[in-house]
């Protein structure tokens, strides 16, 4: 059983969803022990002793991430359908670098893909958090 | 400026909710991971189905064994066409019927014979989907392989039929003729013919197609989750086909990841799954997985495209005549012959054509069906007259820009008729519009001037273009009517239940703002409901950016008729006369007072507990429908700025604006979302995406590793400007449909900017699309 059916189908975190079952657009995109990782090309065993962490563990609706929060600022989702993917390479992404250029940011969402929002806005949204994580650092 | 009669009403509320950029109330479930897509749904005792797929383009099947796959332990069942008995019908087409085309319906699975790769043969149910996959690989099938027709050219000339019962691959052919199309070449002073033709691509919504079908056989009664798009019409197809009444038939749409015009329409999958469900007594659950997608969800847009133009010497169009050839695939399924007929629909485009003629030939071959994607004919037929205008102008020594402003339609000249350009349709009317105006504003806001200069300039190493295509969109209208229920709850509560359905456009916030506006109440009081047979049992769909158009005008009309009945309440409560109130952020005032008001709960509370009010009647509800068979037209113009590797054929996009008049902008936000969003699906569409075939009609692009779809640095940052120069004056709210202008115009800009950019190695784009190795191939072949 593939990682992101074990989530889903025996965990019932069904927030982490599968476009294309071959490791191209990103949808399922997991934290494993803090690296971004394709749960739909990984079983389920090569995640034994690890931890997870999934879109549901992000923030609650009453208490939402600073990313969470900028998605819906910049209306940087339509669908909804890639959003936990493009979320936790996000958190990925500021972990590795907090302060990321325009640019960098492009680059390092080009493995997620988006159908609805043409990547602007999720762009503007990672940079929002950036940019915070930037002031509260001084 | 024509202003619809409901604006009024909505400025005496003095809210302003329309026109206001509010972040979508929808998000929370989406960016949380509580939203339910089809495969979140669990149900008891579920099973799961697989389905077999022809891997031959066209063969006879000699035998199907399935004894080894039943033995598959967890295997309940395999559906062969056999099993249908008495209900196998063919997928039905929907509209655009021409006559001819009924004779290449398809089956709900192969019988006798398969016609593309990926042709449903049989369906497997299992206790999982792996066991249900691994016993597709049981079933045993011998085919006697024929020739595959996978091309127009070849598929004409009728040596291997794909359906031997009608004796020719040419399905159908239609025609129409506006004015007098040869007097105006025979006296042309200039003319030129040209053939165009645009690939196969397709919309590739992120989550795939799925349903989960349920029949509780006590009450007899069927659920399907998962339908999109259409859901009463869908459900009365399938309601006929199980042979049950429609209101035992609940189709229920819940979260969609993206539908661009192919999801929703009724597929073989759409009656298989609902059957097996009904068949086992059990739930079945089937997801599609993308190379299931990418052979088997709908292709669009393949088609040809013979152009004559004839003109002044100053560039004055006198005439068209397009002669056009879409590639149908193996069977004409709902969409009829839609996707063709629409490229000629709108060809003329928003210039003054007197003059106008198509023919279009629907040819089957050896592929997967050809329906809608985002814009279907309209990206098409674009491409083909913008080539056109910039061949001209070369041609004419005018510059491009020039050239479309003396042929634009003026203001004054609106509504202009343009003719019958649809089969069976009343004349083609743009309703309202500045064209000049909108082709002004994108020239300045591009900074066009600045960038003229480097038209075809080499510099370190790339060649620089700009392309311009302007560009009408029909929205709105098509199916006659859609509606709105609107119930008053208990306190700070109102329901609107939508007869459309949602694939992320954010009706959950716009039609709340339509609602608040025009019902005189908090937008937080409001929760919208969608995609829903049973709370809406009436209605037609989201598609052909109609949602607004159609769906928000009923919201409109409905929560004003409310609004009244609100009013007289509250006015027999009162003691007065309802005309002297009026209702304003949930409460009821004396008209043009800010004095005293009376909260609505406290009348919506009576009327429920005395039952004496309101005419004696507990609820305060109201059902309504807007009715328009009239389409709006939204129109634009699209700029495109690439530079060109002439070594490596890679064409960069390095800036690209989208101009488009919607009418009226409901939520900036969504509207601006709409239009980056669909910019980028026709740049990538444009520069990345073909589905191909081989000679022996297999598809080469089965996965996303070779159908390759934009990513995030494969495009620039998109300018968008929304204008509100122009509301239609066809429905009370004055919009147009936001959901396609972005992509209309991109294959044309683009085309045209790399024509720009490659002047010098004399490469004139004809064909899509814009993929490195086919810009290398046509700088080889000129500098040859």
């Amino acid at each position: 059983m593939t990682l992101a059916d074990f989530v889903r189908q025996e965990l019932n975190l069904t927030g982490t969803h599968l476009g294309c079952e071959h490791g191209v657009c990103g949808a399922c995109t997991i934290l494993m022990n803090g690296e971004a990782v394709r749960s739909c090309l990984m079983l389920a065993p090569q995640a034994d002793g690890a931890v997870l962490n999934t879109v549901e563990g992000l923030g609650e609706s009453q208490e939402l991430h600073p990313l969470q929060r900028a998605f819906q600022d910049h209306h940087a989702l339509q669908c909804g359908f890639c959003t936990p993917g493009f979320l936790m390479t996000a958190v990925a992404i500021l972990k590795e670098n907090p302060t990321p250029s325009r640019e960098e940011v492009r680059e390092a969402i080009s493995g997620n893909i988006c159908r609805c929002t043409g990547y602007q806005p999720i762009i503007n949204a990672i940079l929002q958090v950036s940019k915070k994580s930037m002031e509260t650092e001084k | 400026m024509t202003v619809g009669a409901g604006m009024d009403e909505i400025n005496k509320t003095s809210q302003s909710y329309v026109g206001t950029p509010i972040k979508r109330r929808e998000d929370v479930r989406f960016i949380t991971g509580r939203a339910t897509y089809v495969d979140d749904i669990k149900l008891p005792d579920m099973l799961h189905g697989a389905i077999l797929r022809s891997p031959r383009a066209h063969a006879r099947i000699r035998s199907i064994d399935t004894s080894k796959a039943l033995a598959v332990p967890g295997v309940i069942k395999i559906f062969t066409y056999e099993d249908l008995g008495d209900l196998a019908v063919p997928v039905p087409i929907r509209m655009y019927q021409l006559p001819g085309l009924e004779r290449y319906l398809q089956p709900l699975l192969a019988r006798k014979k398969v016609r593309y790769v990926g042709e449903p043969l049989a369906l497997a149910v299992a206790e999982s989907r792996y066991l249900a996959e691994d016993a597709l690989d049981a079933i045993a099938i011998e085919y006697e392989d024929l020739p595959a027709v996978v091309d127009v050219e070849e598929a004409l000339k009728n040596e291997s039929l794909v359906n031997e019962e009608a004796g020719t691959n040419l399905a159908a052919i239609h025609e129409f003729l506006i004015g007098d199309v040869d007097r105006a070449f025979r006296s042309a002073e200039y003319t030129r013919c040209e053939d165009f033709r645009v690939h196969r691509f397709t919309g590739n919504p992120l989550e795939t197609r799925g349903f989960v079908a349920s029949f509780d056989g006590g009450r007899e009664e069927l659920t399907v989750w998962g339908v999109t798009k259409l859901p009463h019409l869908n459900r009365q197809i399938i309601a006929a086909f199980l042979k049950l009444p429609e209101r035992k038939v609940h189709f229920i749409e819940n979260d969609v990841g993206g539908g661009f015009g192919i999801r929703g329409e009724l597929y073989p999958e759409d009656f298989i799954i609902p059957f097996a469900a009904v068949k086992l007594g059990q739930p079945v659950k089937w997801i599609e997985d993308r190379r299931e997608h990418l052979m088997a969800a709908n292709h669009s847009r393949e088609n040809r495209c013979r152009l004559e133009v004839a003109a002044r010497k100053d560039g004055t169009l006198l005439a068209l005549r397009a002669t056009l050839y879409g590639d149908m695939g193996a069977y004409v399924r709902t969409h009829g012959g839609l996707v063709p007929c629409s490229t000629a629909a709108l060809l003329t485009g928003p210039y003054r054509v007197p003059n106008y003629q198509a023919k279009i030939h629907l040819v089957v071959t050896n592929k997967m069906g050809l329906g809608t994607f985002r814009a279907p004919g309209r990206y098409e037929s674009c491409f083909y007259r913008e080539r056109m205008l910039d061949l001209m102008a070369g041609d004419l020594g005018i510059d491009p820009v020039e050239l479309r402003f003396k042929n634009l339609i003026r203001p004054e000249e609106i509504p202009y008729e343009v003719g019958v350009t649809r089969p069976g349709s009343a004349p083609t009317v743009l309703d309202s519009g500045n064209y000049p105006s909108a082709l002004k504003r994108a020239l300045h806001e591009f900074d066009y001037e600045k960038l003229k200069p480097l038209q075809g300039r080499y510099v370190e190493g790339r060649y620089y273009g700009t392309g311009i295509a302007c560009f009408v969109k029909n929205t709105g209208g098509l199916e006659p009517y859609e509606g709105a229920r609107i119930v008053i709850g208990d306190r700070n509560d109102v329901a609107v239940y939508l007869s459309i359905s949602m694939l992320g456009q954010g009706h959950e916030t716009g039609m709340a703002q339509i609602c608040a506006d025009a019902l005189g109440v908090p937008m937080d009081w409001i929760t919208v409901y969608h995609g829903n047979t049973d709370t809406s049992p009436f209605g037609w769909g989201t598609f052909a950016s109609r949602g607004t158009v159609m769906c928000g005008s009923a919201v409109h009309l409905t929560a004003q008729k409310l609004r009244q009945r609100l009013l007289r309440a509250a006015g027999e409560q009162m003691g007065v006369d309802r005309a002297t109130l009026e209702l304003r952020g949930g409460k009821i005032y004396r008209i043009n007072t800010e004095a005293a008001p009376v909260d609505l709960n406290e009348i919506v509370s009576k009327v429920r507990h005395l039952g004496t009010l309101n005419q004696g009647s507990p609820e305060l509800e109201e059902t309504g429908y807007f009715h328009s068979s009239q389409m709006t037209y939204s129109y634009g113009v699209h700029l495109a700025h690439v530079a060109v590797d002439p070594e490596t054929g890679m064409m960069e996009v390095v800036k690209y604006l989208v101009v488009e008049d919607v009418g009226r902008c409901i939520n900036p936000l969504l509207v601006h979302g709409q239009t980056v969003g669909s910019a980028v699906q026709g740049i990538g569409g444009t520069i990345l995406e073909e589905l191909i075939y081989d000679e022996t009609g297999q598809l080469l692009t089965g996965s996303l590793m070779d159908y390759l779809l934009p990513t995030s640095t494969d495009v620039p940052d998109i300018d968008s400007v929304i204008l509100e120069e122009a509301p239609s004056p066809l429905n009370p709210l004055g919009v147009k449909g936001a959901g396609e202008g972005g992509i209309v115009g991109t294959g044309a800009a683009l085309a045209n900017a790399l024509s720009h950019a490659l002047a010098d190695c004399r490469v004139q784009v004809k064909s899509l699309p814009l993929t490195p190795d086919r810009i290398r191939a046509w700088i080889r072949e000129r500098s040859r």
